[in-house]
């Protein structure tokens, strides 16, 4: 007879975030293979941040998902419900554009307004709705505004604001923040976070910047080639790579000389756990820069060729005896005493490393 | 009081040296805009050493005023025409993929054809649809009088022959604005629910709107102005206002007749000075959101 209050009717468009499916997608420009089987699943509510180099497919992707390209072969669910045949327009997703999108000749209000408007809701609904949701991006004194008069990273709120008031099945941010500076991207990227986990909705994140997509993602989907190369939230993704290509991708890395027996590599004299997919023999191990310390040494077979300040961390590039190349990341305080030339002995902590073949690194 | 003063001076100095590039500029403008539309206004009110306003008088006299009603009506149908047609071609090379042959095909097309006025185009059109034009007497076999009761060197031959031109113009002139909308804009409002005709209707077009417009006055200016396409082909009869001055320029039979040239002159430049008018208040009212 009564409705339990966490039971949700159809009706309901806030509902929960969605599951989406992406299966076995290909998508080819004569040519050019832009997705090359792309298999993914967001969870209902999850962001996930799809991270990967310029021209991995990761646009084509995102706008297959969004109805605005179609698919060569494979197909898109969400829901469970099969939307390969559904037109953009009837999709429910909310998008944010990398280049600027408002509408120029609409203030702030009607802009977030327009998609409500579009589903006939009357004026005092949708303003009201749209009001709500530029309170939610902190831009409610702005609302009478032109785009032509916010910054950049204002438009860009704007933009998330007007794409959420329809009340999305699924958001789609595409490189959001490209076009902003440094500051404003870290500011906006944890805004947008927070607005996603308060209205809940599943959001797919396509970003080249890795740290911004460890910042904000639930899960990191790293691609090449217009493949899934791994999924894995962000702190398993970091630690434990899935393959070189992963390991070179995220994180700063070094390749230091390894030789592999029994599950063990000795890099650097110690001995240490390897990652699966590792070589069995010799080759190269990814050993991140915070895994590496740097003791003053005069006997040591390393040495500084320069030191690199950065604030509450220091960046410290040697060489070693045969002449490759590390960097290892160290606090400033560590740092203090160290300086170019000087002879160094180098350590590893003994977190797994992936162990890759020195050919395919090119060495 | 004296430190504001010699600010205000610095501040002059400072605009005259930025406006010093501006120069032959200037001096274009006062030797070939301001001098003649003074001597024009001069000229109107006071010639031969008489001031007097019954040269202005004399543009309400029904000869005047059905030529300035000739020419309006004119250059507003053909501006209208025009951009209609004109924006309807725009859209489709704009369509088109920027590589295709046939676009820069027809945008050469279209800055020839934009400038293909004067006697060279009356000429065409006689020989082509005229009384002995080679179509007419094609199709007078088939007993068809195409050339009619001498339509072409009428007002609506005047429409048509304007209308030639005023089409590639309004290409040229409104391609620019088509090109200018974002293919996010469209993508935006697909992704929020719109359907083509929605995108068109409530982003598009309020987006091209002053575009369109200011275009159009652009084309009727450029009608009115015109003269030597009516000058080859309409000779006698009821004149358009350009047509008018030549007639009131050259005619010795009426004394104080060149005066009346000059008030003819005025009464254009009044003219596109409102069009001018128009247009400014069109930019102005959209100059918040197009940058
Ligand atoms: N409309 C198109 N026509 C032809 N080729 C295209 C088209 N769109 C994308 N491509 C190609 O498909 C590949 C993937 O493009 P996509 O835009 O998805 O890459 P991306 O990962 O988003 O890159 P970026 O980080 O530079 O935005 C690229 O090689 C690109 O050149
Ligand atoms: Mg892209």
């Amino acid at each position: 007879m009564s409705q339990r209050p966490t039971e949700r009717t159809p009706s309901d468009r806030s509902r929960p975030g969605v599951s989406v499916e992406l299966t076995d997608l290909t998508r080819t420009y004569g040519q050019v293979n832009a997705l090359d089987g792309l298999t993914l699943r967001l969870e209902p509510g999850e962001l996930v941040a799809l991270l990967g180099p310029s021209g991995c497919g990761k646009t084509t992707a995102l706008r297959i998902l969004a109805g605005l390209d179609e698919a060569t072969s494979g197909t898109v669910a969400v829901d469970g419900q099969d939307l390969t045949s559904v037109p953009a327009n009837k999709r429910d997703m909310g998008m944010v554009f990398q280049a600027y999108s408002l509408f120029p000749h609409l203030t702030v209000l009607d802009n977030v307004a327009f998609g409500l408007k579009l589903r006939g809701d009357d004026r005092t609904n949708r303003h009201l709705r749209a009001a709500e949701m530029l309170e939610l991006v902190g831009l409610s004194e702005h609302s009478e505004k032109y785009a032509s008069q916010l910054s950049g990273g204002q438009q860009q709120r704007v933009a998330l604001a007007r794409a959420l008031a329809i009340r999305p099945r699924v958001l789609l941010l595409d490189e959001p923040l490209s076009a902003l500076d440094a500051k404003v991207r870290v500011q906006l990227r944890e805004e947008i976070r927070r607005v996603q986990l308060e209205v809940g909705t599943t959001t797919l994140f396509v970003t080249h910047d890795q740290e911004e997509a460890l910042a904000v993602a639930d899960r990191v989907g790293v691609m090449s080639h217009g493949r899934l190369e791994q999924i894995a939230a962000p702190a398993e993704l970091y630690a434990h790579p899935a393959t070189p290509f992963v390991a070179e991708f995220v994180g700063l890395n070094n390749k230091v000389p390894a030789v592999v027996s029994a599950g063990k590599a000795e890099v650097l004299g110690v001995q240490v756990p390897t990652l699966v997919g590792s070589v069995e023999d010799a080759g190269l191990a990814m050993v991140r820069p915070e895994s590496l310390s740097v003791r003053a040494d005069s006997e040591g077979t390393a040495s500084i060729t320069s030191v690199a300040f950065l604030g509450p961390i220091s960046r410290v590039h040697c060489t070693l005896a045969d002449q490759t190349p590390v960097i290892a990341q160290l606090t400033s305080s560590q740092a203090r005493d160290l300086a170019p030339g000087q002879r160094v002995s180098l350590e590893v902590e003994p977190a797994p490393v992936l162990v890759v073949p020195a050919a395919t690194m090119g060495a | 009081m004296a430190e504001a003063a010699a600010g205000r001076g610095r501040r002059a100095g400072a605009r005259l040296r930025e406006g010093a590039p501006l120069l032959p500029f200037f001096a274009y403008l006062v030797i070939f805009l301001v001098i003649p539309t003074v001597a024009v206004l001069v000229g109107s009110v006071y010639l031969d050493g008489s001031f007097s306003f019954g040269r202005i008088h004399e543009l309400f006299s029904s000869t005047a005023l059905a030529a300035l009603w000739k020419s309006v009506l004119l250059s507003a149908s053909t501006a209208v025409v025009g951009a209609v047609l004109g924006a309807v071609l725009a859209w489709l090379v704009a369509s088109s993929p920027p590589t295709s042959v046939l676009r820069r095909m027809m945008l050469s097309l279209c800055s020839v054809l934009a400038q293909f006025g004067g006697v060279a185009l009356a000429f065409a059109f006689v020989a082509t649809v005229g009384s002995t034009g080679v179509l007419t007497l094609w199709v007078a076999h088939l007993g068809v009088d195409l050339a009619g009761s001498g339509w072409l060197y009428t007002l609506t031959g005047l429409v048509l022959v304007y209308t030639y031109f005023q089409i590639p113009l309004m290409v040229i002139v409104f391609l620019p604005a088509l090109e200018g909308l974002k293919a996010q804009w469209r993508e935006a409002a697909v992704s929020l629910g719109a359907t083509g005709w929605q995108y068109w209707r409530q982003v598009a077009v309020p987006l091209l709107t002053p575009a369109f417009l200011g275009s159009m006055l652009l084309l009727f200016a450029n009608a009115f102005a015109a003269y030597a396409t009516a000058a080859a082909l309409v000779s006698i009869g009821s004149p358009i206002v350009p047509l008018l001055i030549r007639q009131a320029l050259t005619s010795e039979v009426v004394l104080g007749q060149s005066g009346f040239a000059y008030a003819l002159a005025l009464e254009m430049i009044v003219v596109v000075a409102v069009v001018m008018v128009a247009y400014t208040l069109l930019v102005r009212r959209t100059s918040r959101w197009l940058r």
